[in-house]
């Protein structure tokens, strides 16, 4: 017993769980509730803005306002970061049986993916930007921009990790033995993934 | 990931190499920032957080001499609100927060028969950053202009920061942004340990440490750190949205914009009433170990009093308004914050009730530890019992922003909390010195703290009874107020007294030749089984668990008439002969530092100059890629990230 190491990592936890993706598992329900405060304060201020540019077509001191969400434009950057999730389990079924070359194309579709996604949004942003909506116009350009913007980064967090994952591959320094990266990065692009639905799902879709 | 080195020709990989191979050569003070080891980490947070203490402790001094008689003049208005911000936030994120970590650090991996935490270089990071944090939040009295002319530059929005009074408008200058930067960089540093310990606590036992053979003082940790990794985040959302609206002009809290004020309010007592239990729960661990071997007996009830520390910790998520009633939430509201807040007192009556039961019949040794023990009991129940008088909705109409209110969390937060983690102290300081604490300027320690603690506390109550609001920074007389007002500061400063005597002791007692052994109170948990201090690998030879309080079974066992009956060597320390050789511990590492340093000049860098962002995520991105890279532990075996 005394000739183990204490780092534990890699030792026999007494759960059974991996130290690292136990990490993962605590750090994913804690972003929920950061995700989950601001989605909550989008919520809150829906509807309340006291002035234009409005999301939807909207009424306002009787004149008629043409809503600022493109639903069709957001609905396929969103099908583009659902499928990034596909390659990204691609990505980890590769390494997990050794094809490495495999791992390598699937790392990079999934942060090209993620970047067309980013891509999306900036392009959205200006857009927003060029109709009048700031983060300080009202509270809808308020809580938009902040809970996107927050989603935003979580998603090129995730693609740094890709590309670093990447870059660690074409050296040589992740090995067949060495999934649990790949794994843990994954985890991680899903949360980003299923947190993108559900702000598609409450901010743009249901009005 | 040992193998992992860049290419050679790269100078970045060439200078992450560089600093890697140094880290593992440090000596003296330079091995103390390069540690990665728990119980190092653990005093450092103390040394740090004590003296913050000392700081905060000087802050409340000149509120104490301002509020003396009336019509004070040692400070003025504006420094007052400044003084009382730093004052509160100080108290609960640069001292009980980190002591309680410091407790944590040295403590659990103990406890629990590990030989370090589950992420060593995270708990380093953990320490790094609430450093940076605090040292960060301070450096805000410099920048109002020249502080020795009284021109302070600290945040002025008390310590739950209300919005929009904390808005540009309203508070201009730049100390709301060191508050909510310095929050935020503070939050980083909890969750990461937060994330830590509940990884080390479920993950790292020692074999046949099932949980709920594990000592009282691992579970309300476990149960604080799930509450700091669930309220930290939403506290951050709050800071960035009131981060967004001074710097960027966000309209989150702007009323003309149809913004409303109880958005911050909800959000911050969402994560405040967690925040109060993630400050006290670890002070209730403490004194639930140091009653049971001082009264000889094991925690009366000891299920009863996990269970409702586990309790605690679900229901303050549901009673975060009792802090709102009277912004006009509605009666059905009120009602029901109302009703949830005076059950939360049920498990902590539970509590209150188990440790009176661990005493009784005891074959008690009133020590030093034992007396803070006890004093907390006793100064709990009485911050306890106010706090169930202002769950009445009517009652706390009366009490709501009165000398009142301050009386009773400082009787749960220094009755409380401080009386308890100096219990933890006395308890705990020969196993990490090998030195006890004198004994005789202990007990004068006690005594003063708690003579000066009422002194200064229960004339508070009346003070608010008679109508006295809490952040006035000065008062007229004849409103029958004066009398109360100076007890109360002769107290504090009788606090403060007491605060040397305890310094003292600590000078002289670390200078004494005597030794205090492995075990010097008869203890009953696993890190009295091992030397003080204890060696860097904590045990030669992992623990085999078989009961709660497992050392004290191998000490005693009970005869027919259910009589304790020494067992024979059971007790013998050192029962491994090994001296530790072989034994890989992680390798010291200065990237958490260099990670950490990333974050004050991030903040600094959104306040002052952009130029300064980007020198920020350099030092972060550099100290995080360094340490990912690195291999973790001295042989170079595979490591954790």
């Amino acid at each position: 017993m005394s000739h183990v190491a204490a780092d534990a990592g890699h030792l026999e936890t007494s759960t059974g769980l991996d130290n690292r993706k136990l990490l993962m598992w605590l750090f994913l329900s804690s972003e929920c509730l950061f995700f989950g405060s601001l989605i909550g304060t989008y919520l809150l201020y829906r509807g309340r803005s006291v002035g234009p540019p409005f999301p939807v077509d909207t009424e306002f001191n009787g004149v008629q306002y043409d809503g600022i969400y493109d639903i069709p434009f957001t609905s396929i950057s969103s099908f583009v970061l659902l499928m990034s999730s596909v390659t990204m389990v691609l990505a980890l079924a590769a390494i997990q049986r050794g094809d490495l070359r495999q791992l390598r194309i699937w790392l990079v579709t999934t942060a090209l993916l993620g970047v067309t996604f980013l891509a999306g949004q900036a392009f959205e942003f200006t857009e927003f930007h060029n109709e009048g909506l700031s983060l300080s116009t009202n509270l809808f350009g308020t809580t938009f921009f902040v809970l996107t913007g927050f989603h935003g980064a979580h998603v090129s967090v995730g693609v740094l990790i890709l590309l670093s994952l990447y870059v660690m591959s074409v050296r040589g320094h992740l090995p067949q033995e060495k999934s649990l990266n790949v794994e843990l990065a994954g985890l991680y692009w899903h949360f980003v993934d299923i947190v993108w639905i559900v702000i598609f799902t409450l901010i743009y879709l249901i009005q | 990931m040992a193998s992992v080195t860049a290419q050679p020709g790269s100078p970045l990989a060439q200078a992450m190499r560089d600093i890697r191979r140094q880290a593992g050569t440090y000596q003296g003070v330079w091995s103390w920032i390069a540690t990665v080891d728990h119980k190092r980490i653990g005093l450092m947070y103390g040394v740090t957080a004590f003296t913050f203490f000392l700081a905060g402790g000087i802050e409340a001094l000149v509120i104490r001499l301002q509020l003396a008689a009336p019509n004070g003049n040692v400070v003025g208005a504006d420094q007052f609100n400044r003084l009382f911000t730093m004052h509160g936030t100080t108290m609960i994120f640069l001292v009980v927060m980190p002591l309680s970590a410091a407790f944590f650090n040295l403590l659990i991996p103990l406890m629990i028969g590990a030989r370090d935490v589950a992420f060593p270089r995270l708990n380093a990071f953990s320490y790094w950053v609430f450093l940076a944090g605090g040292i960060f939040m301070n450096v805000s009295f410099f920048t109002g202009g020249n502080i020795f002319k009284g021109e302070l530059g600290a945040p002025d929005g008390g310590w739950f920061g209300y919005a929009p009074l904390t808005l540009n408008a309203f508070s201009p200058g730049h100390g709301i942004d060191y508050w909510a930067f310095g929050l935020q960089i503070l939050g980083v540093a909890s969750m990461a340990s937060g994330f830590n310990f509940i990884v080390t606590i479920l993950n790292m036992r020692a074999p046949g440490m099932t949980l709920f053979k594990m000592p009282l003082f691992v579970w309300m940790t476990l149960v604080t750190s799930f509450l700091i990794v669930f309220a930290m985040p939403v506290i951050a959302v709050a800071l960035f949205e009131l981060l967004f609206a001074r710097l960027y002009d966000a309209t989150f809290f702007t009323t003309a914009a149809g913004g409303t004020p109880l958005l911050w309010q909800h959000m911050f007592w969402l994560f405040g009433h967690p925040e109060v239990y993630i400050l006290i729960l670890p002070a209730m661990g403490i004194v639930s170990e140091v009653l049971p071997t001082f009264s000889r007996k094991p925690l009366f009830g000891y299920p009863f009093v996990v269970f409702s520390g586990i309790a605690i910790g679900f229901m303050s998520w549901g009673v975060w308004a009792h802090h709102m009633y009277t912004v006009g939430l509605g009666p059905v509201a009120n009602s029901a914050f109302g009703i949830s807040t005076i059950l939360i007192a049920v498990p902590t009556g539970v509590k209150i009730f188990n440790w009176m039961g661990t005493l009784w019949g005891g074959s008690i040794r009133m020590n030093t530890s034992l007396l803070f023990s006890v004093g907390f009991i006793a100064m709990f129940t009485i911050g306890g019992l106010t706090g169930v008088t202002h769950s009445m909705v009517p009652s706390d109409y009366q009490q709501q922003d009165t000398y009142y209110i301050v009386a009773h969390f400082h009787q749960v937060l220094f009755g409380g909390a401080i009386l308890a983690l100096f219990s933890g102290i006395y308890y705990w300081f020969p196993k990490f010195t090998g030195r006890l604490l004198s004994e005789r300027l202990g007990q004068v320690h006690f005594w003063l703290t708690l003579i000066g603690f009422n002194l200064t506390f229960q004339p508070m109550m009346i003070l608010g009874l008679l109508g006295m609001p809490r952040r006035i920074y000065s008062y007229s007389d004849g409103m029958g107020w004066d009398v109360w007002n100076m007890i109360a500061t002769t107290g504090a400063f009788m606090i403060a007294a007491s605060i040397l005597v305890f310094m003292y002791n600590v000078v002289v007692s670390l200078r004494s030749k005597e030794e205090a052994g492995a075990d010097p109170w008869d203890a009953r948990t696993l890190e009295w089984t091992i030397p003080s201090p204890p060696p860097p690998y904590n045990f030669a030879e992992i623990p085999t668990v078989r009961h709660l309080d497992d050392f004290w079974h191998r000490k005693y066992a009970e005869n027919e008439e259910g009589q304790l009956v020494p067992v024979v060597a059971g007790g013998a320390n050192g029962e491994h002969a090994s001296d530790g050789h072989g034994i890989h511990m992680p390798s010291p590492s200065v990237f958490p530092l260099i990670a950490a340093i990333g974050f004050p000049l991030l903040a600094f860098g959104f306040i002052y100059d952009y130029a300064l962002v980007a020198v920020g995520a350099v030092f972060l991105l550099f100290g995080l890629y360094g340490w990912a890279l690195e291999p973790a532990t001295e042989e170079g075996e595979e490591g954790a990230h």
